[in-house]
């Protein structure tokens, strides 16, 4: 441990700042992506189900999570290209000696963005104009973009954890580089699959989470029962692959990151027969304050035999791997992550259940507040899953060939924090208004469909004075009231 | 070879988002420009309607760039982001604060909101531009090299400067002749006139800077200004003037539509001279194409990821744009989200 403080007092004083401002930024990105990625998809279900069996509230719910993409696409875009920038602000070392190494994922994520942003463009403004079917089959390929963008980032990320793909010449510059090598690392399969689930799922919690806190505050009718089936639906069946996928990298990494795998869960030293923790503290001088023990079960996990032999921290140099803090913090999120993935299983196993017996939704109050939390839950597990692989590769930025010290900018360190402060205050202000907008316009459409018509507050650019509109009639503010009221027992008892 | 091409592809890349990029940059420009509430309300109407189907998908050009940039030529990319942090770095903020300024003025009421989300993005509008620009200007001006950081402010000077005010000009030259297109597209004859005295008041403003640039930065006689005022490059910078005084008079008549393809080609024509005025150098005159180069495979696979792109965004690309010009994209209106009874099939009922 000393060795490894000294070690650390000795990393540029750039290296805390860099870090902070990339897992703010990455941390404040990363809860836009499952929506970025897979609420497309869930409103082309939507859609689908609309015109397919001609349902207005079907159509409705997907023009509505439309608008909402609008918002939510805009602001992923303005923090996804931050990050792009922050490759070269941040880490321009590791750009500049590996960019033509693993950079080429980046060049599939880039054109699948691209066809994205334009795609999604047609989509949210294709409406009113489009015919129904040519606007829903011009859609289509959004989800595949979706998934081939993430392909890019993950190539990149799962080479940064299991570099391959070129050999070092005698200056160590990379050199006879693999290109299809470096894009498959042996850790690419494992992250992809559990990515993109993990993306699904927790766009599908989300989503339902939104029509759950509406069934319990008593919007018991059609519009909510639809806005939280086709999401949930999407998000149960994935919950056992995710289940059976997380299972998976964990195991793959016993072999391909052992060490990253021992501070998940904080083996200090390699051996067999290891005990399993639920949480619980590493310290300095490898033992474990709190937490749970259970013996012998992390052999087991990793082996399927208390005699598996498990790699622990103290395999490699202290100035190789996670110290004791950072180990923690990647054995606590591990946990999060394995303890909420559980519960889930158990939430999509109630409603496969009901649902299969009933062909209903479950009756219990519990039900509907477990899946409101399900959403958040969902997200937190996203944050754990991202900090478990980006804190567990420490200190390597390019894993055993580039350190996070050797690789971060040369300016100077109190730049740095002050982008950092500007940062924080930008991210704060662009999130908060960003939930506020959609918080403002759920209430809209609440109040729109219990029939009280627009709230009084609308500025004079709300309504478009003239310009590009097909029908004469549109219903003026102030006269929206649907023709059935709100106790008719089809009328949309509210919004989102 | 195979990195002369990339690096050809990476201009071409720069120009089109000099292009895409800079008419919404423009757009934002000419909103920041528009006056109070109701004066500019009219102009900031057409503006959010020109800009909201396509913003998005300019801006992805920007990223297209920093990829190419890094897996191409590995060191330039670091070199450039080493020396430019600052100007980079608020660049990025500025990115943040126009998109989501934009984005959330959109769907919020209330006026004061309106007004605050809309200062952020039409004053991070004019700044994201400057200083791009200036990061530009400050690698032309040959005063980076592969060790320079951010601490030797290479990009305070007056070159650097002067190259971020010609790309805030550019972009609101750009953004005007779209938006008087847009305007008699819309059929709104008041803002036709409006927007075509700015066309004209932007490229007399493109004209002073560039004599004062060159009065200033003649002392310092760098690779690209002799490029530029010599050759192939002073070809493509004249023909870019005439493409440009071409513009303002198509803006004049009716033709309108055409002006747009001539203000994109005077703008890509001198990124064009740049790109020759500099040649055959990334870092001027300290970096060339093929010393920042990164190895050959990922070089060649890059030209092949580049013709997928080609083959896949460029349809999509069309499909857009035309469905765009011919209004067929428009914005979903309350009655959408709010289940409209006048429109049967479409209202929950």
């Amino acid at each position: 441990m000393n060795t490894a403080a000294v070690l650390l007092a000795s990393d540029p004083a750039q290296v805390l700042p860099a870090r902070q401002l990339m897992a703010f930024t990455l941390g404040s990105h990363i809860i836009l992506v499952p929506l970025g990625v897979a609420l497309p998809f869930i409103t082309l279900v939507m859609h689908y189900r609309g015109l397919r069996k001609n349902d207005p509230v079907a159509l409705l719910l997907a023009r509505r999570w439309s608008a909402v993409m609008a918002v939510q696409f805009a602001v992923g875009i303005v923090t996804g290209t931050v990050l792009t920038f922050e490759f070269g602000l941040l880490w321009p070392k590791m750009m500049g000696r590996w960019g033509d190494v693993f950079g080429l994922g980046f060049g599939v994520e880039a054109w699948a963005f691209f066809l994205e942003a334009i795609l999604i463009a047609i989509y949210l403004y294709g409406w009113r104009r489009l015919k129904p079917w040519t606007h829903f089959w011009l859609a289509t390929p959004l989800p595949f973009a979706a998934v081939m963008g993430a392909f890019g980032i993950i190539s990149a990320n799962s080479w940064m954890n299991t570099p391959r793909g070129f050999a070092l010449d005698a200056a160590g510059k990379p050199e006879s580089i693999d290109v299809q090598a470096a894009v498959f690392t042996p850790m690419f399969g494992p992250e992809y699959w559990h990515f993109v689930v993990a993306m699904f799922l927790t766009a599908g919690y989300v989503v339902a989470g939104v029509y759950a806190v509406g069934w319990l505050r008593g919007r018991r009718d059609r519009y909510h029962k639809l806005g939280f089936c086709v999401p949930f639906t999407v998000a149960a069946i994935l919950t056992p692959v995710q289940f059976f996928l997380g299972d998976n990298i964990a195991r793959q990494l016993v072999h391909k990151q052992p060490v990253k795998f021992a501070a998940a869960e904080i083996v200090w030293k390699t051996g067999t027969h290891v005990p399993e923790y639920m949480y619980g503290r590493l310290q300095s001088d490898g033992s474990i304050k709190g937490g749970l023990k259970i013996p012998g079960l992390d052999s087991i996990l990793a082996g399927f035999s208390l005699n598996t032999q498990v790699t622990g921290l103290t395999s490699v140099p202290a100035s190789d791997r996670p110290t004791p803090a950072e180990a923690t913090l990647v054995h606590w999120t591990f946990d999060t992550m394995a303890l909420i993935g559980s519960v889930l299983i158990l939430l999509a196993l109630w409603y496969g259940w009901c649902w299969l017996r009933h062909r209903d939704l479950p009756k219990s109050r519990w039900f509907f507040g477990c899946a409101a939390i399900a959403g958040v839950a969902s997200v937190v597990t996203v944050e754990c899953g991202w900090i478990t692989t980006e804190v567990g590769r420490q200190p390597w930025i390019v894993y055993q060939y580039m350190r996070v010290s050797d690789a971060v900018t040369p300016t100077k360190a109190a730049s740095l924090w002050t982008m950092f402060g500007i940062v924080v205050v930008v991210y704060v202000l662009v999130f908060g208004s960003f939930l506020a907008v959609v918080l403002k316009m759920s209430r809209r459409w609440r109040l729109a469909d219990s029939g009280l018509g627009r709230p009084q507050d609308e500025g004079p650019e709300s309504d478009t004075p003239y310009g590009p509109r097909p029908e004469p009639a549109v219903v003026g503010p102030g006269s929206t009231a649907p023709p059935s009221g709100p106790d008719s027992g089809q009328a949309p008892g509210g919004a989102e | 070879m195979t990195a002369d091409i990339v690096a050809w592809i990476l201009l071409v890349a720069v120009a089109a988002y000099a292009c895409g990029g800079g008419v919404d940059y423009g757009a934002g420009f000419w909103d920041l420009f528009a006056g109070g509430a109701e004066r500019g309300r009219r102009p900031r109407w057409l503006i959010d309607h020109a800009m909201e189907p396509v913003w998005e998908v300019n801006n992805v050009w920007l990223i297209f760039i920093l990829i190419l940039m890094w897996t191409g030529f590995p060191v330039f990319f670091e070199t450039v982001f080493s020396a430019m942090w600052l100007p980079l770095a608020l660049a990025a903020v500025g990115l943040v604060l126009r998109g989501a300024g934009f984005a959330l003025r959109k769907p919020t009421r209330r006026l004061a909101q309106r007004r605050i989300y809309g200062a952020v993005f039409a004053v991070s509008s004019l700044l994201t531009p400057f200083f791009l620009g200036a990061a530009v200007g400050g690698v032309a001006s040959g005063r980076v090299t592969t060790d320079t950081t951010a601490s030797a402010d290479a990009w305070a000077n007056t070159t650097s400067v002067i190259t971020g005010l010609l790309t805030v000009a550019a972009t609101a030259f750009l953004g005007a002749v779209y938006l008087t297109a847009d305007a008699r597209r819309f059929a709104a004859q008041d803002l036709v006139g409006y927007f075509r005295l700015r066309v004209w008041g932007s490229l007399v403003g493109i004209a002073v800077l560039a004599l004062i640039g060159l009065a200033v930065t003649h002392k310092h006689t760098s690779y690209v200004y002799h490029g530029l005022t010599h050759g192939i490059g002073l070809v493509l910078v004249l023909v870019a003037v005439v493409v440009a005084l071409v513009t303002a008079w198509l803006v004049a008549g009716r033709h309108t539509g055409w002006a747009r393809f001539t203000s994109v080609g005077s703008v890509a024509l001198v990124i064009a001279a740049w790109g020759f005025a500099q040649r055959p150098y990334l870092v001027p005159t300290s970096l060339t194409v093929r010393q920042a180069a990164g190895s050959a495979r990922p070089l060649q696979w890059l030209l092949v990821v580049t013709i997928i792109a080609v083959v896949l965004v460029g349809p999509a690309l069309v499909v857009l744009y035309r469905l765009d010009t011919s209004g067929k994209l428009v914005p979903l209106t309350d009655a959408d989200v709010e289940g409209d009874p006048s429109r049967p099939g479409t209202s929950p009922s």
